[in-house]
């Protein structure tokens, strides 16, 4: 199950092996027509600095999976580990991109950012530290001309990227993203799929990716979570992607093991778990 | 600078083919250029055929100005024909000049105190300014918060709820003999009627707006696991503010609406005690009057909140 080429010296510790612990979750709501069981029988662990998507037709309950590592929602039975720790409740060492970038629309981009440093690390800083803090993730995402806009005045490629800077800037262990490139067009989201996977790189950090995208899931990931239909869904298969870093996409389009992993997850998603037209 | 330049070439183009005494208005200054605009204007169409830009933008400005303050302005002529009308068939009600008149008499000297109940006009009304931003201000005060904390917390909303439901229908009048026998006095039992028939669009506003605080936001309120100080100034507040202007806007509405009734039956200083008495003494020009002050004090009290509310949207 070693399946990180770039941590196998930290895969031997037990911690690192085992980052982010799913353990037998089942996951079921209260309805109007009763209960509703989403998830069933999910385990599932992710070593340190790995990038792990989950793929599933819409409705797989993908989201939930992300919301229970995240600790918006708590499981009904099972349990959830992060470094070892259960989680109990949102935390901000799991930071959370989320689908529609969630700015506050009053702020300016920098005080957004501004607003999960302070949070993080007002305690042991000073104030000009908090500022550097998110001047250099401005930067980082390439939004420093742009930080004193309010994001209506912004494009959606560059909410999201100020979206993605707040998660990074709160340093977490685990940044969890819920198809944070969804709602773009083609052009700008193979833009920012190329700069998460340089920041992913650099910060060295864990990630886990909600995404209904192959290609993206294929090329940005270590490992790519198969799950089946709801209700009751739970993980269909585990793939290695196990393609050189650093990926280029022009390169990987002529790449035969690349598409031979593309072709797996169509298989999967089309073939074993196709969705009936709703 | 350029295109001010090029308004006044074309200006002068125009005026050399118009008449002489034009010509002089516009050295007048600005405000003569727009009336010799207006009248020039046919000219330039009938006798240039190809139209220069700047005249067809000003033809457009003109057009799309008229189309503003045209309809208007018919249907005041039109209220004040139909008034005419009316009076002239009931010699007892006065028209609009003989109140245009009454008007120009009582503003000449709003500001007279002869004895606590004859005072001039102006007096009148800051009495009742006074007595409605008391009331209101209070209802502020305490409407806002109750707002918050009913949309912020279910069981509060729950609580509430019955109550608010049973009070709010309450027309305003009824509170009066109720003020009056707990605070034993005139003056305080007309704000007490004011505060509380103006606190409700205050409190469910807010709450309405607090409740509706989108779920994302608080997914990101709990993700970086701000403090419930940090939420409430930095999500429910800002996200509140247009909601909560308004029912300020509706209950300073309402507050103006009641205040006029409350002094009627009250006495003292104040535009509805006035307007009584005037009717009690048979000047009933005062009476319309006194219609006009309380709809124009109205409109501009609920249009400077509509301009604060503009000031505070984020949007």
């Amino acid at each position: 199950m070693k399946s990180t080429l770039t941590n196998t010296d930290k895969a031997m510790n037990k911690i690192t092996d085992r980052y982010v612990y799913i353990e037998n979750v089942n996951m079921s709501f209260e309805t109007k027509k009763g209960s509703f069981e989403a998830l069933k029988n999910i385990n599932l662990s992710i070593n340190q600095g790995e990038f792990v998507s989950i793929i599933g037709h819409s409705g797989c309950g993908k989201s939930t999976v992300l919301n229970l590592v995240a600790g918006l929602l708590l499981p009904s039975t099972g349990h959830l580990f992060c470094a070892g720790r259960e989680i109990a409740k949102p935390g901000p060492e799991r930071a959370v991109v989320f689908q529609n970038h969630s700015l506050l629309p009053w702020l300016t981009c920098a005080e957004n950012v501004y607003l999960a440093v302070e949070r993080v690390f007002a305690a042991t800083e000073t104030k000009a530290q908090l500022y550097e803090r998110v001047t250099a993730v401005m930067a980082l995402v390439g939004l420093s001309h742009a930080a004193d806009k309010r994001p209506n005045e912004i494009s959606g490629g560059m909410k999201q990227r100020v979206g993605i800077a707040r998660a990074l800037a709160m340093e977490p262990k685990v940044l969890l993203l819920d198809e944070p490139f969804g709602a773009l067009d083609a052009l700008t989201r193979a833009n920012l799929q190329d700069e998460l996977m340089g920041i992913m790189t650099k910060s060295g950090a864990t990630a886990v990716m909600v995404t209904h995208d192959v290609d993206e899931a294929v090329l940005l990931s270590d490992r790519i979570v198969m799950m089946t239909n709801g209700p009751s869904a739970t993980i269909g298969e585990i793939l290695d992607v196990k393609l050189p870093r650093p990926r280029n996409r022009l390169a990987l389009a002529e790449d035969k093991d690349y598409n031979h992993l593309r072709s797996e997850v169509l298989r999967f998603l089309y073939e074993r778990h196709a969705k009936k037209a709703a | 600078m350029s295109a001010m330049s090029l308004e006044k070439e074309s200006l002068q183009s125009m005026m050399q083919e118009a008449e002489t005494k034009l010509s002089h208005a516009t050295e007048d200054g600005v405000a003569a250029n727009d009336e010799t605009l207006v009248i020039s204007l046919p000219k330039v169409k009938t006798e240039k055929k190809p139209m220069s830009i700047e005249t067809k933008l000003r033809n457009d400005k003109i057009y799309a100005l008229m189309k503003l303050a045209l309809p208007p302005m018919f249907g005041i002529l039109l209220f004040l024909g139909i008034w005419t009308l009316i009076s002239h068939q009931t010699p007892v009600l006065p028209g609009p000049l003989n109140t245009w008149k009454s008007a120009l008499d009582l503003f000449a000297h709003p500001f007279y105190v002869n004895s606590p109940d004859d005072q001039g006009i102006g007096w009148n009304i800051v009495a009742s300014l006074k007595r409605v931003a008391l009331g209101f201000g209070l209802a502020a005060l305490v409407g806002i918060p109750l707002g918050f904390i009913i949309g912020r917390f279910e069981f509060m909303s729950r609580m509430c709820a019955p109550v608010i439901g049973l009070l709010r229908p309450v027309s305003p009048l009824a509170w009066l003999p109720l003020g009056l026998l707990v605070l034993k006095a005139a003056g305080p039992a007309a704000i007490w009627v004011i505060f509380v028939s103006s606190i409700w669009p205050m409190v469910i506003n807010t709450a309405v707006g607090v409740s509706k605080v989108p779920q994302d936001y608080m997914n990101v309120a709990k993700v970086l696991n701000l403090s419930e100080w940090k939420i409430v100034t930095k999500i429910s507040f800002p996200y509140v503010l247009p909601y909560m202007m308004t029912g300020v806007r509706l209950s300073i509405g309402i507050a103006w609406l009641v205040i006029v009734a409350a002094e009627m039956l009250n006495g003292g200083a104040g535009i509805g005690f006035w307007l009584w008495d005037e009717y009690n003494a048979s000047n009933y020009e005062h009476i319309i009057i006194a219609i006009f002050v309380v709809g124009i004090i109205g409109l501009i009290l609920e249009q400077t909140l509509i301009a604060i509310a503009k000031r505070f949207s984020y949007e």
